[in-house]
């Protein structure tokens, strides 16, 4: 097990280096100077160039990339361009929403999806299980952000019990923040909730058809018994995949989300970026994205070695 | 049918969470009696010190509430006092004194004098300085500090326009103890001062006591950064803001027009938005085909269809609302015949291909495809390019790298940039330039907002770029909420002289 963890450290590191050798170079190849988005139309050259040298863009790019990665490596993911302030601080704020919105979606989704995936793998053709899964195939087709729009109409502007959007932060007001956070968890938790219900209820399908859920069955153990222990054990992997993948792509395409409901989560911390070519923000949020998915992916592996002893030994 | 009844299940499903949650779930938006307002913004600024940064949305949170310049521009666009209570002209025109206000501090409780103002203008004007708006203070040769209560600032050559320059959020004045951190904790002589910043989220700013005019009604203030049109609808109708002044959703002004707990506000801006052409790239090189193209666009049609009707039409580079405008607008009439006509004179009667490229704002991704449609039925087959914003000023505007572009210039009493080399549109005219010159040293209003008119006239007859329309200002606000400007003379959302009618 601990070999088996290691061997996947050695791997995710590697993968951390080339990612943020790509991030770089990508960054660099895009048109845009930051200095001439932040200065307009009326900026004479030498304005221009006092900005950008305070900036630091002057150096050569090897420079800038090496004390990139060694800065990171310390803890310094550099100051950003526009704010002015360390973008571990604008990072450090923006992860207060992003964190608890993508724990929340995942769990609501999980909570609405084992059941149902469960119930309708046990119900495998009866009319019910049509049923649930037709409307599961439309909550996938349905893009999060018309669920979202909905949502604010009903709950923000016809019945007023929540804020159409906005987040007052969690030391101001706590209370306030959870409610803040309720629509758009809802509006990302449904889709991802309709995609996890069918994988649980074909994986389900898949386990219940093995040999040992008939010798289960047969030494007496009930039909109930069965499904939990045997059925829906077996049959988590794929589901761990599935979440996995979900929880990365919740914490950082949640962009639109955040934007419907202006939220300052991570995504859109990446999208101004992008916009006002605060090049520095972006590389070092998008490069955080890239570890936290690859430690996402990790515990995940590790996850299914922890259900499913066969896998440690075969690495 | 499916459709139907997905949206009930999904409207079971989230009832259901809201129950669940319900102990969260509380009356939102109380009509108490209010003394703070929640205004919205659709860009959050980059950074809070109004002297280093041309984005607008740093003007539209700091100016006038947190600082303040020697002059300031009202709501009517007039220059006006506001630091300096009062200046004189020497007779020749080359020095300017400023009489300043007593009792000013700082919002850190540093008094202010002339030094601070003598400071800030040569802050600004330095070499290496990060001033957005430089060329503002071009034609200043010194600042000189009489006595604490009085500046001399002594030009190179008269200049008529100091004081409406100095007017500008790029000339507020700044302590030299704080310039540096203006950025993040800006501090002023304004009635406001700063509180915090939520990052993408909201500034919130509250009454300073020790304001040196009348205190401002409101105790508090937010500014709310929703750039999504949807969301900003969502807000503004649920309750959830007081003020949207420049609000993003023409479409859905109708709708607050028609509900009495809204306010709508349509009113000018300096923003000229025009087709520009590039004045020395192929065809665009000949005066005929520029007249032919402006003959070939229906503004009306394209306030109506991109707008939503909201717009004025410009047949020059100057905003209609000013004294000096010179109404052009007949000078170029919608007529594809003459176009066409035009276009074969030229020489390309079959007309030609170019490019459009178009940075992101409504207007511009809008009015694009209708101006490509227009010139499409004269000959002019127009290749649409979208480019974000950063690209828009390295490859058209820094590399002049295109040959039609939409934009809206929103920097006021700006017709000088025609006179200046290689700007993007790569207009050269001397008789234009002898005319700017001229003005730069008038002082007299009368001959200037006549040399203004000849400006207006050489550019159009030229026909340097297609001039649209003037973009409008749509603001929506609760119909409690009195004081905001309807105007957009200069960027900002002056705060001082708003309050709450039910109080």
């Amino acid at each position: 097990m601990l070999w088996f963890a290691f061997l996947r450290l050695i791997g995710l590191l590697t993968t951390l280096l080339a990612a943020s050798l790509v991030i770089f170079v990508v960054l660099e190849v895009i048109p845009g100077d930051p200095a001439e988005v932040m200065l307009g139309l009326n900026a004479q050259p030498d304005t221009l160039a006092a900005l950008r040298a305070e900036l630091g863009l002057n150096a050569p790019v090897s420079t800038r990339y090496v004390n990139w990665v060694l800065g990171m490596l310390q803890g310094d993911f550099g100051i950003s361009y526009t704010y002015s302030v360390p973008v571990a601080e604008l990072i450090g704020e923006r992860i207060q929403i992003s964190l608890p919105l993508a724990t929340g979606a995942l769990i609501l989704s999980t909570i609405i999806a084992i059941p149902i995936g469960v119930y309708s793998a046990r119900y495998h053709g009866k009319i019910i299980d049509t049923g649930i899964m037709s409307v599961a195939q439309i909550g996938i087709a349905i893009p999060n952000f018309w669920i979202a729009i909905l949502l604010v109409y009903v709950f923000a502007i016809v019945l007023r019990v929540l804020p159409s959007g906005g987040f007052p932060g969690w030391e101001v007001s706590f209370f306030g923040s959870l409610q803040a956070l309720i629509l758009p968890v809802v509006a990302l938790a449904l889709p991802q909730a309709s995609i996890l219900a069918r994988v649980m209820r074909s994986a389900l399908l898949d386990v219940l058809h093995e040999d040992y859920i008939r010798t289960a069955r047969a030494k007496g153990l009930s039909n109930k018994a069965t499904l939990w222990r045997h059925g829906v054990r077996n049959a988590l992997i794929p589901v761990l995949t599935i979440l996995g993948l979900q929880f990365s792509f919740l914490i950082a395409g949640t962009v639109i989300i955040e934007n419907l409901f202006y939220l300052p989560g991570l995504g859109r911390l990446i999208f101004q970026g992008i916009t006002q070519r605060d090049l520095i923000v972006v590389k070092s949020s998008v490069m955080l994205l890239v570890a936290l998915t690859i430690f996402v992916t990790f515990l995940v592996d590790i996850a299914y070695a922890a259900i499913d002893p066969r896998l440690r030994r075969r690495v | 049918m499916h459709a139907k009844s997905l949206k009930s299940r999904l409207l079971c499903l989230a009832g259901g969470a809201a129950l669940v949650l319900a102990a969260l779930t509380g009356a939102h938006g109380s009509a108490e009696a209010k003394s703070s307002l929640s205004l919205g913004m659709v860009l959050e600024p980059p950074h809070l010190d109004a002297t280093a940064g041309a984005a607008a949305a740093i003007d539209e949170v700091v100016y006038q509430n947190i600082f303040q310049g020697l002059t300031r521009i009202g709501p009517d666009g007039s220059v006006q006092p506001s630091l300096a209570k009062s200046w004189d002209v020497s007779e020749d025109g080359m020095t300017y004194r400023f009489h300043l206000q007593k009792g000013v501090v700082f919002h850190d409780g540093t008094p202010f004098s002339a030094e601070d103002v003598k400071f800030s203008i040569d802050r600004a004007r330095a070499e290496g300085s990060v001033n957005a708006q430089k060329p503002l203070f071009a034609a200043i040769d010194e600042v000189v500090v009489v006595d604490p209560e009085t500046v001399d600032i002594k030009l190179t050559t008269p200049s008529g326009n100091l004081a409406y320059n100095l007017a500008w959020g790029d000339a507020v004045i700044v302590s030299p103890k704080s310039a540096e951190s203006n950025k993040t904790k800006p501090i002023g002589t304004g009635p406001f001062k700063f509180d915090r910043w939520m990052k993408g989220q909201e500034i919130r700013i509250s009454r300073f006591d020790g304001y040196w005019g009348d205190q401002p009604q409101l105790d508090k203030a937010s500014f709310r950064f929703i750039s999504d049109p949807n969301a900003a609808f969502a807000a503004m109708i649920s309750g959830d803001l007081d003020a949207f002044p420049t609000f993003s959703a023409p479409e859905t002004i109708a709708q607050f027009e028609a509900d009495p707990r809204f306010e709508v506000a349509i009113g000018t801006t300096e923003g000229e938005t025009i087709l520009a052409m590039n004045n020395t790239r192929g065809p665009l090189k000949n005066k005929m085909v520029r007249q032919a193209i402006s003959h070939a666009i229906n503004k009306q049609a394209l306030i109506d269809g991109a707008m939503f009707g909201l717009g004025t039409p410009i047949g020059t580079h100057f905003a209609p609302h000013h004294p000096a405008y010179n109404d052009l607008t007949g000078l170029y009439p919608y007529d594809p015949a003459k176009a066409k006509e035009l276009l074969a004179k030229a020489g390309y009667a079959d007309g030609f291909s170019a490019t459009l490229k178009l940075p992101p704002p409504t207007y511009a991704r809008r009015g694009g495809e209708l101006i490509a449609s227009d010139l499409k039925k004269v000959g002019i087959d127009l290749k649409i390019i979208p480019v974000e914003w950063a690209q828009w000023l390295s490859e058209v505007f820094k590399e002049t790298n295109y040959d039609f572009t939409i934009v809206s210039h929103v920097e006021p009493m700006d017709i000088g940039i025609y006179a200046r080399e290689k700007y993007y549109f790569n207009y050269n005219s001397d008789a234009f330039k002898n005319v700017i010159e001229e003005l730069n040293v008038t002082v007299d209003e009368e001959k200037r907002y006549e040399l203004l008119k000849q400006a207006q006239q050489i550019i159009s007859d030229d026909a340097v770029n297609v001039y649209l329309f003037q973009l409008a200002k749509s603001g929506v606000w609760n119909a409690n909420v009195k004081g905001l400007w309807r105007n957009s003379p200069t960027p900002g959302n002056d705060l001082s002289q708003v309050h709450w009618a039910n109080n």
